[in-house]
């Protein structure tokens, strides 16, 4: 094959619009990243070192991680069936349910927050009457941390929503669901053997942004006062200069660092489902 | 008493009837198919048998028991579907063995059942693949060998052929009935497909618009069509408008060329209007023998099907289809050639109009 005809089959605007987008997403990190080295000429990650030793960082960073993780356990347990059912027995119900999903997109969190605490930050009593129930849940650290996973929960909602939607529609999920059933499997066993291992992809990528959402967050985790790793990040970034830059490079390491871990450790039945 | 009995069911969507009063006994080891064009009901009392409908009104009666509200998964039956349904994330033999493992059988016996199966459907060497990397006929033998494995009391096949090309379909049917002989197992298969249905079935079910038009055997629903419907569906049909002229002795006259038939004329009266219909391989030149009814034909054209061909007459004002096997001799008549054209009188039907 001569050299033209070599170059005219190269996808040249594919890997344009590659490399462009690649540069869109990489400059920032990239520019983040040289701008955490330059604190200290002689001491080139300075910024890591000093960051790394607050033990303020890695208490708020693993709390944040907790939190993502138990949204997403929590979303998958919640929006999963949701889907599924409406998929297979509502159909008609898919326009409504998508635009209760997309809620969180025009009701901003400050608004979400304040709801939350006007409605939780009061006891819970029994109906007409003075005994009370519960405490209010902003009085104590788990009613608390059911709050701003709640909140969460909502945020990564449109996310979360729209991802598993998305894998169900590539999967034939009532011919699955029926061939399950005839087998004698009951709808645990269809969900948790059949449709979960199938929308695996869908899932995975549904976590990420439910992840990358909830590390980073300010809004929720100021108002009910907790210490998660948005804040710290947020007055580490008011009085500092070189270390938030640096935080913010390595939290978007772990992140992916995270997300990579899921795939190796659910990775072995993946590749067949996707590739179906 | 039958093994599978569906009494008086009704289905209705709506105010669609869909399915309407439909009774079928089915004799344990029997293979039945429900045969009838797209929308004739049939695939939603297979899946009323399955339990993916419930009826609007009638029973379903499994091996004596009333199956009518139980839920699919508490219905011992297989089914194998037209898409395959195989599930995506498991291999071959973890399909195979779903059913075997969702009833938490012993380790040992999933494993002796799954290889027996694998066995069954000759796929020894690709348990495990997943199915994505089998062919469409390969996926279809699983998903029996996957129905088979739970030894259900009944076998449901939706249309599980309509997605295969034609030789696989041909080869895939012929297992499917070995296989269900060998094991003795009741099934229910479902098809549009006629030559399928005829080639597969203890007893063929004809429907049309929810309603049976005829229960038989192959053989009686192709030579013994009761209505229209089942002589025009099943099998190339001619058919033509006729005068009843003489009830008693069978004649009827299709725009003045008579023909004598067997039956059908004698509740008639003179004068009735009726439809014949012969089919086109029981009509024959008088040359080669002589029977009942010979008629004057033109030749019109002639169309070469392979083992068939296909000779278009004219009797009279009407245009007929004579098909004669094929065979290296054959000696055709010329385009446009007068030929004298025979049938046996019991090989015109008389319809109603």
């Amino acid at each position: 094959m001569s050299f033209m005809s070599r170059l005219r089959r190269f996808p040249f605007w594919s890997w344009l619009w590659f490399v462009l987008g690649a540069l869109y997403f990489l400059l920032p990190l990239l520019a983040t990243f040289e701008f955490s080295l330059s604190w200290d000429p002689e001491i080139p990650f300075k910024a890591y070192q000093r960051a790394f030793e607050d033990k303020d960082f890695w208490e708020t960073f693993m709390y944040s991680n907790v939190l993502a993780l138990t949204t997403i356990f929590v979303s998958i347990i919640l929006i999963v069936p949701t889907a599924y059912w409406i998929r297979l027995r509502l159909p008609q119900a898919r326009r409504f349910v998508e635009f209760i999903t997309l809620m969180p997109f025009v009701v901003p969190a400050i608004i979400l927050v304040f709801g939350l605490i006007r409605i939780y930050s009061a006891p819970v009593n029994v109906p007409f009457t003075e005994i009370q129930l519960m405490q209010p849940l902003t009085n104590f650290k788990v009613g608390t941390n059911i709050l701003i996973v709640a909140g969460y929960m909502v945020l990564a909602m449109p996310y979360m929503y729209r991802s598993v939607d998305t894998g169900m529609r590539t999967v034939d999920i009532a011919t699955l669901t029926e061939a399950a059933q005839s087998l004698g499997a009951n709808w645990f066993t269809i969900i948790t053997r059949i449709i979960l291992p199938n929308i695996r992809s869908a899932l995975l990528s549904g976590a990420l942004l439910t992840f990358a959402i909830v590390v980073g967050e300010v809004t929720l985790a100021s108002f009910l006062g907790v210490d998660a790793f948005g804040p710290y990040l947020f007055l580490l970034g008011q009085h500092r200069a070189y270390e938030p830059a640096a935080l913010s490079f390595v939290s978007f390491l772990l992140t992916w660092f995270a997300m990579g871990m899921i795939q190796l450790v659910t990775g072995g039945q993946g590749q067949a489902a996707g590739a179906h | 008493m039958s093994y599978l009995s569906i009494s008086n069911v009704t289905k209705q969507f709506g105010d669609t009837v869909v399915v309407d009063n439909f009774n079928l006994d089915i004799e344990k080891g029997e293979f039945v198919s429900f045969l009838g064009p797209s929308g004739c009901g049939k695939t939603t009392t297979l899946r009323m048998v399955a339990g993916f409908e419930i009826p609007t009104a009638g029973k379903i009666l499994l091996g004596g028991a009333d199956i009518t509200d139980k839920s699919p998964n508490q219905r011992n039956v297989g089914m194998i579907f037209q898409s395959y349904a195989l599930f995506p994330n498991m291999t071959v033999a973890q399909n195979i063995g779903f059913g075997l493992a969702v009833r938490k059988e012993p380790d040992a016996v999933v494993k002796q059942r799954v290889s027996e199966m694998i066995g069954l459907i000759n796929l020894e060497k690709h348990a495990n693949k997943y199915p994505y990397q089998l062919s469409g006929g390969q996926q279809q033998r699983v998903s029996l060998a996957r129905a088979l494995a739970n030894r259900p009391q009944v076998l449901l096949l939706d249309e599980p052929l309509s997605a295969l090309d034609a030789k696989i379909r041909v080869s895939l049917r012929s297992e499917i009935r070995a296989i269900q002989k060998s094991l003795g197992i009741t099934a229910v298969f479902v098809t549009h497909d006629q030559e399928e249905a005829l080639s597969i079935s203890d007893r063929i079910v004809v429907m049309n618009t929810g309603v049976i038009e005829q229960v038989g055997t192959p053989f009686e629903i192709y030579n013994f069509p009761k209505t229209r419907f089942v002589a025009n569906f099943v099998g190339s049909l001619n058919t033509a408008d006729a005068e009843v002229v003489e009830p008693a002795k069978g004649i009827v006259s299709v725009n003045g060329v008579q023909f004598i038939a067997a039956e059908g004329t004698t509740d008639r009266k003179k004068g009735d209007r009726v439809k014949i219909a012969i089919r086109p391989e029981r009509l024959g030149f008088a040359s080669e023998q002589k029977k009942a009814n010979l008629v004057d034909a033109t030749i019109e054209n002639i169309t070469f099907l392979g083992s068939v061909v296909r000779i278009q007459i004219k009797i009279g004002d009407t245009k007929f289809n004579m098909d004669t096997f094929n065979n290296p001799f054959l000696e055709l008549p010329k385009i446009g050639s007068k030929e004298q054209v025979t049938c046996s009188k019991e090989a015109v039907l008389v319809l109603d109009e």
